[in-house]
């Protein structure tokens, strides 16, 4: 594979008797923007902070345009990370934190000038290019720091949380600036996030992680529409379960016999090779692939479930709920607030809640 | 906007409401009685002269700073000021890199640190002064130690000299440097530092272009703090300096208690007075730029 940009292979890192890095190996192609998304504590700032070079793997490495990092240090790799902070230096202006790592390279100063002009205009930052970090608002603080980076044309950016110390208004501005940024200078970047909706908006492709181990990499659409376990199901989206055991699996298709909540003829399902009847598995269904009908309707060729609305609120573009349908299970609902803003469903009313076979999916319970 | 309007303005109301003068009065009154007035009389007598078997005679005269053009005062004051030049120095660069490796520890091991730093101070400092004696006298510790060690065959000539006076000046004052580089080092972010090896920096550029810039406020404290006082200093050379090294404390203790000359000691310390103002006058100077920079955000 000679677009690799990154590989690592069976990374672990321990942090006293916790593994904070537990056998990682991933591939990451030239060009890609990939997120690392995950809780706190699940070990994606470590990943990041060895792809560095800040920490020293236990055991694994880490190849970076196919050359070991074993044993280089920070400042000999040809990565640059944007700090959550931003990390700017204080008493040196814009233009002279940009060009901090130019100069640190020995570059001509005709060069220097040249690059850190062409890097404040691509950041829209030319204007403030003798301000102070102090004096500049969190994005520009932020744009700054991601133009520090990019400036050295590294063969990685690194990004820890980029948009986490900012509003949210500022927030949703800057995700696109900085996938339009990544597209325009067509490096690859590495982003570490806890935040989901921004790793979906943000990657080419992603990694989940929990507790040190990668849960599922794919394109963000594999990650939603096909988590492969309960982790992703719930880390990315909301997922809504029902838990019971496989029947009449044939070609791709099967029934769920389910076991906490009662259903009239089971509950249709497609079946991922490998899995055989009788195998217990829960299957997760998305809130905005049901369609909420008031009352006990009977099922029309869609999977069916009764339950009754136990909360509803609005948050204008649509309304969301939770409805009970079993003694202790409970599945979110969202309906779309397309035609008016009255109340879909009361509170406590009997709704029926149907979804297409398609729609569910299949996670075996190991 | 200016931050400081409001407490200023609450400060100009508690004045007026209590009388500025009637509040000042205690720290008026302590700082006349305890600075101004004794500075007043030094001045004083150093423009009197005189009298034939020492004492002051009341007779106006410049004599006394005509004098201080002599060239041994001269070299006295040369030597003092070369002496705590080098002492800044020295504690500046044995004291950075000491405070660089406690700020970076874990904040148990630094309260650690810290204390071990400061441990001398519990002992009068004339007593540990008399410790070097100790040690480096002809037949003390060190010498002993190399003989016995076979490195040398007859004692080295250690006391006595400008060498021992800035060993022990350097000893003395190095908690002053440190502690304020200290606090300054122990205030960077992390992250600065991570960030300037991210972006390629090696040790010496790291230092320059970051750490100094980032604690200078610190490492002008800290030479302030060593060079104020190894310039006045008395005990030390006295001690380890004998007869061969005399600093301006000594040549103005003698001036006053052997050579029984108050008006010329006077002008002497007078002399002294300034270069410490001076360089007061420059670190308040050297302070200042960042001091607007803040005002400004």
């Amino acid at each position: 594979m000679a677009d690799l940009s990154i590989d690592i292979r069976a990374l672990v890192k321990r942090h006293g008797a916790m593994l904070a890095v537990d056998h990682v190996s991933l591939q990451i192609r030239r060009g890609e923007f990939f997120s690392l998304l995950g809780p706190s504590g699940a070990g994606k700032t470590s990943l990041l902070r060895m792809l560095a070079g800040f920490e020293t793997p236990d055991a694994g490495d880490i190849l970076i345009d196919g050359r070991s990092m074993a044993g280089v240090p920070p400042n000999r790799r040809p990565v640059n990370l944007v700090f959550q902070s931003y990390a700017l230096f204080p008493h040196m202006s814009v233009a002279e934190n940009v060009a901090f790592g130019l100069e640190m390279k020995r570059l001509p100063r005709g060069e220097i000038a040249e690059r850190v002009g062409a890097t404040l205009d691509l950041v829209r930052l030319q204007d403030k290019r003798d301000r102070l970090p102090a004096q500049l608002s969190g994005g520009e603080q932020q744009r700054v720091a991601l133009a520090r980076a990019l400036v050295n044309r590294p063969a990685v950016v690194l990004l820890d949380e980029p948009l986490a110390a900012l509003d949210q208004q500022l927030r949703q501005q800057m995700q696109t600036e900085l996938k339009t940024i990544q597209a325009q200078v067509g490096l690859t970047f590495v982003c570490v996030t806890h935040h989901q909706e921004e790793a979906l908006a943000l990657s080419d492709r992603l990694a989940v992680m929990q507790q040190g181990r990668v849960m599922q990499v794919g394109r963000p659409e594999d990650l939603y529409e096909r988590p492969e376990n309960l982790v992703v199901a719930r880390f990315v989206g909301v997922s809504n379960e029902v838990c019971g055991t496989l029947a009449d699996v044939q070609a791709g298709e099967g029934n769920l016999l389910p076991s906490e909540v009662s259903s009239s003829r089971g509950i249709r399902v497609s079946v991922p090779a490998g899995l055989q009847s009788g195998v217990p598995v829960v299957v997760t269904v998305r809130p905005e692939r049901i369609r909420i009908t008031p009352g006990h309707v009977a099922d029309a060729g869609a999977n069916c479930l009764h339950g009754v609305v136990e909360t509803i609120h609005y948050i204008g573009s649509e309304w969301q709920g939770v409805v009970r349908i079993g003694q202790s299970v409970r599945w979110t609902i969202h309906a779309s607030n397309a035609t008016s803003g009255s109340r879909p469903v009361a509170i406590g009313a009997p709704v029926s809640l149907q979804w297409n076979s398609a729609d569910g999916v299949v996670i075996p319970l190991t | 906007m200016n931050p400081w309007s409001s407490s200023k303005e609450a400060a100009a109301g508690l004045c007026s409401r209590f009388g500025g003068w009637r509040l000042l009065g205690p720290g008026l009154l302590w700082t006349t009685v305890f600075c101004l007035l004794p500075m007043v009389v030094v001045l004083a007598v150093s423009l009197a002269t005189r009298g034939t078997y020492g004492g002051v005679v009341w007779e106006f005269s410049l004599d006394n700073y005509r004098d201080l053009l002599h060239p041994l005062y001269g070299r006295i004051f040369g030597q003092s000021l070369l002496l705590a030049g080098m002492t800044t120095g020295m504690c500046l660069a044995l004291g950075f890199p000491l405070a660089y490796y406690i700020a970076r520890l874990p904040p148990r091991r630094q309260a650690l640190w810290l204390i071990f730093i400061m441990i001398p101070f519990w002992t009068n400092f004339l007593v540990r002064t008399y410790a070097w004696i100790f040690i480096l006298r002809t037949e003390g510790l060190l010498n002993t130690v190399l003989m016995q060690l076979q490195l040398i065959s007859t004692p080295l000539d250690l006391l006595y000299s400008n060498q021992a006076v800035l060993l022990g000046l350097v000893y003395g004052y190095l908690p002053f440097m440190v502690l304020p580089l200290y606090a300054a080092i122990e205030r960077i972010d992390p992250a600065l530092i991570e960030a300037a090896w991210d972006l390629y920096a090696d040790r010496w550029s790291l230092f320059r272009r970051v750490l100094i810039p980032l604690t200078k406020p610190g490492i002008i404290a800290g030479c302030v703090l060593v060079f104020i006082p190894s310039l006045g200093a008395y005990l030390t050379p006295d001690l380890l300096g004998g007869a061969r090294s005399m600093m301006v404390g000594n040549l103005i203790q003698h001036e006053y208690l052997v050579a029984r000359d108050w008006p010329l000691g006077s002008a002497l310390s007078i002399l002294l007075m300034l270069i410490v103002m001076g360089s007061l006058l420059w670190y308040f100077n050297a302070q200042s730029p960042q001091i607007r920079e803040r005002g400004e955000q």
